[in-house]
This record gives structure tokens, sequence and C-alpha cells, in this order.
């Protein structure tokens, strides 16, 4: 049976939904990898390119970043699409961060002064940021959501935080859905948004009927679950077994990393 | 004659904050082999019934017999939930598991089966309701129909004894409705099926009841005959 096509209008649902996954899918080496390898190494990356201070080991962590994504072969577009959205949010900090740091003035602007050392400051963060930024979509997002938290599972990571990772993931779809509908249903009755007491409390009652049905489907689910002999604990049928290219990944990353330190010690470059 | 698979004697049970009762005194019982359809019209506790059973929700008073055995703490219902099967109205609340191999696998797991034998387990029960092939698939991504059968797929593949079916054939189209038809027909313990649809139930009970609020009346029904 071949599902689709009798059920047309959810078919549709699906494709319109904003949810999804572009890096998730892939045959590159980085998709190929096991997911624990990458998982470990990401979160070493992250950890340590964000307590670094020296540029010299900011531009290393982009540099390896950079290197992993080339590994992940993603479609570029898709990643500067990406980026260009995190570094919005960095734009902001330009406009203020050099302003207000403390240190030797670069310039005047009537009362306000820009300093170098405020510059240096902001540039550092950018730099970090993007390398972070580039090295989760090249380890992290190319792994599926569900295959993540199977994963996390097997890395001995709580089981509360797992199974919260996989529920979110479950049922945003029925929440975005559901959201969809009531959505469609002011829509159908004429209503528009507008800057008035009317708008915001039918934009109030749609957040409470959203979240009075989470509850009451949460509870639903946990019946279901109590039905087939639920008893606290998840039984998992996922295994991992590691491969001799993750052995190498691992090593590779772990000798990186320590090459990134070795340049936060050193300071070659200074400002 | 043989012992009851259900039988419920003098409960009631009122939903707090209603101010009326749903049970009031009332008595049911079911028979070995029997498949039988429950109806009557929304709100009259058909899927609080259900519940009931399942020890979901616990009556005010009254008493609640499986198997022969009183059932009043969550450990008893425990015990029934293993051989009790029950279908929810709808399938997002029944499958919550990623894959549908892993939710259909989730019930033999909680049996304490090793998961080999859950996944060989699993795999039958999909084979035998068609849907062989579906156990890499996302629970999220199915159609409606699918949906349906696969959670019909995550009850059985516990292998119980008696199967409760609450309003089986909501949002399904012609094709989905015939093979659920034909899976019924083919399977060999006892069910009730709570459906609004008599075309339906003639095809999948010998019987059906109303139900009220003091006890389950059988409606004149035979198998092929005009329905509720």
């Amino acid at each position: 049976m071949r599902g689709g096509g009798i059920f047309p209008e959810q078919e549709a649902q699906k494709y319109l939904s904003v949810i999804q996954e572009p890096f998730s899918e892939g045959a590159s080496l980085a998709h190929r990898l096991d997911p624990r390898g990458k998982i470990v190494v990401a979160a070493l990356f992250s950890i340590l390119v964000a307590v670094v201070r020296t540029y010299a080991a900011a531009l290393g962590g982009l540099a390896l970043a950079v290197l992993y994504l080339t590994l992940a072969r993603l479609p570029l577009k898709r990643v500067a699409a990406r980026l260009l959205l995190v570094n919005m949010f960095i734009l902001f900090l330009w406009l203020v961060l050099p302003l207000t740091y403390p240190g030797d003035p670069l310039w005047h602007l009537g009362p306000v002064t820009a300093t170098r050392q405020g510059f240096a400051y902001t540039g550092l963060i950018t730099l970090k940021s993007n390398a972070i930024i580039i090295a989760l979509i090249a380890l992290i997002a190319t792994v599926p959501v569900v295959t993540l938290g199977q994963a996390l599972h097997n890395l001995r990571l709580p089981d509360k935080l797992c199974h919260l990772l996989l529920f979110t993931y479950r049922y945003i779809y029925v929440f975005e859905q559901e959201f969809r509908r009531l959505v469609q249903a002011m829509k159908i009755r004429g209503f528009r948004p507008r800057t008035n007491l009317h708008t915001y409390r039918s934009y109030a009652y749609l957040a409470a009927m959203l979240l009075v049905r989470s509850f009451d489907r949460a509870e639903r689910v946990f019946q279901a679950m109590l039905c087939r002999g639920f008893k606290g604990t998840f039984y998992s049928l996922k295994t991992f077994t590691w491969q001799r290219r993750d052995r190498i990944f691992l090593g590779a990353s772990g000798l990186a990393l320590l090459a990134l330190l070795c340049l936060e010690w050193l300071k070659p470059i200074r400002f | 004659m043989s012992e009851p698979l259900i039988e419920m004697i003098n409960i009631t049970f009122t939903y707090p904050g209603a101010s009326q009762p749903v049970f009031q005194d009332f008595n049911f019982q079911l028979l070995p082999g029997n498949h039988l359809g429950l109806t009557g019209p929304n709100g009259c506790g058909k899927t609080t019934m259900l519940h009931l059973i399942m020890g979901l929700l616990r009556p005010q008073a009254g008493t609640i017999k499986i198997f022969g055995e009183e059932v009043k703490k969550e450990k008893d219902f425990v015990q029934v939930r293993q051989k009790v099967g029950l279908l929810f109205q709808n399938p997002d609340d029944q499958l919550f598991c990623p894959t549908v191999i892993e939710d259909v696998a989730f019930g033999p797991l909680n049996q304490g089966k090793p998961p080999a034998e859950a996944i060989r387990i699993a795999r039958e029960t999909m084979e035998k309701l068609g849907l062989a092939g579906f156990e890499d698939r996302v629970t999220y991504k199915l159609s409606g129909g699918e949906k349906r059968l696969v959670s019909l797929a995550t009850v059985l593949a516990m292998q119980p004894q008696l199967l409760l079916l609450d309003e089986p054939t909501t949002g399904l189209d012609e094709a989905t409705r015939h093979r659920l038809i034909h899976i019924l027909q083919d399977l060999d313990i006892a069910y009730m099926i709570v459906s609004h649809e008599p075309e339906f139930l003639n095809h999948t009970v010998r019987q059906c009841c109303h139900v009220h609020s003091h006890c389950c009346q059988p409606t004149l029904h035979q198998p092929g005959g005009n329905g509720v």
C-alpha cells in the first residue's frame, strides 16, 4: 500500500510543514560517521572555542569548523542562509559593544567613543560564534533528530533529557498541524490581524487553546503508553558500532583540539 | 457456562466536577469468544467504560473483575494491561516512537522480551496486518490510514487475549476500512468495538449493546441485519 495518495490533504500538509531538517540527509563522510563521535567532538569543540580568548585559537577553530563543513558537503547556499541569520544577531553586537567597551579611544562621534579593545573583542566574538555554528551545522545538523536522541541515550545522557528531546520532536508536528487548523478556522471566519484588542484577545485564545490541547494530548499519550505496559523505563532497539573511520575522526579531531589549545597558550597573534 | 472475561458490577462513576454521573449502578458482562459492538450517543460513556476496564479511570463504587479476578489497584491493572489491548480513538496519541518498528516493539519490550525477540514479534505482527516494509518509516509521516493500522499492530504485538477498539474507523477511507474488517474477522480473540457505524459493526460483531448509565442493553442486531 502506498499511503500517500489516499490522504492527499495530509500529504500536502507534510510538505507545507515549516519544521524541516534540511541538512540531515546525505551520504558524505560527515553523514556516515557515528553520531556519538560527532556529538562528543562537537561538544568539546564548542566548549573549547567558547572559552578561548586569542585570535589565533579562534581563527584555528574557524578553520577546523570549515574543514568539518567540507567533509559534510552541504548545499552552501543553505548554510550561508543559516549563517546570515546568526550574524544578524551579531550585527547588534557591532552596533553596541565597540562603543561601550572600556579601553583606548579609537575615534569620537559627539559624546560616543569607540575603543580599540571594543572592536577587537567584538571581532573575536564574531569569529568564535561563526566557528561554533559552522561546526554544529557540519556535525550535529547532519544527524536526524531521532538518531540524535538515540545516540545521546547511548552516551548515557540522563533518560529524561533524551525522552524530552524525542517527545518534543515527535509532537511538535502534531502541534504545528493543530496550530494551522486553528489559524485556518480563524481565517475562514474572516479574522484579520490588526492592532486592536480583538486581535490580541484572539491570539491569546489561540495560545491558550494550544496549551490546553497539548496538556490533554500528553495525558492521552501517557495513558496509551500505560496500556502497553509502560513502567517508566524505555528500552532502545538502536545499536551503534564504532567503525575505523570513527576512530580516525575522533583521533584527528582530538589532535586538532589539542592544537587549538596550544595556539591559545602560545598566543602567536597579539592585538 | 465459562467465566466472563469482563464483569462490571454496580459501577458508579462521575467525572470530577460533573454534576451527572456517567454510570450509576452499572452492570456489564463480556463472555469469552464474544465479539461485541458498543453503541450509543456521544457522551454516553462508551470510551469511559473502556478506560475503566483498563484502569485509566477508577470508579467511585463497584467492582470490576477481569478474567475472573477482581481488579482494584494500579498493580492489578498493570497485569490487566498485559492481557487486554486498547486501541485509542486517535492514533497520534498511540504512536509516540520515532520509527514504526520501535513503536510496535515497545509493548513486547515492556513485557520483558529481549530486543531480538521483540523485533521478531513486531515484524510478524506487521506482516499479518500487511505492513511489511514499514519498519523504518517515521510514525508522524504516515498517512491517517497507515497510522491506524500501525496503532493496531502496536496493540496486537502484545498478544492480548482481549481487544478493545475505540471508534477504529474514524477518518478511514473505504479501502482501509475493508482491510480493518478483514483483520478483525481473522482475529481469534474476543473483542469489543465502540463505533457509530452500523455498517462496520455488521461486518465485525455478532451482537451490539447500547450503553446506558445503568446497564448495557443488547440491541436487536444480527450480522448482515438492519444494523443498530
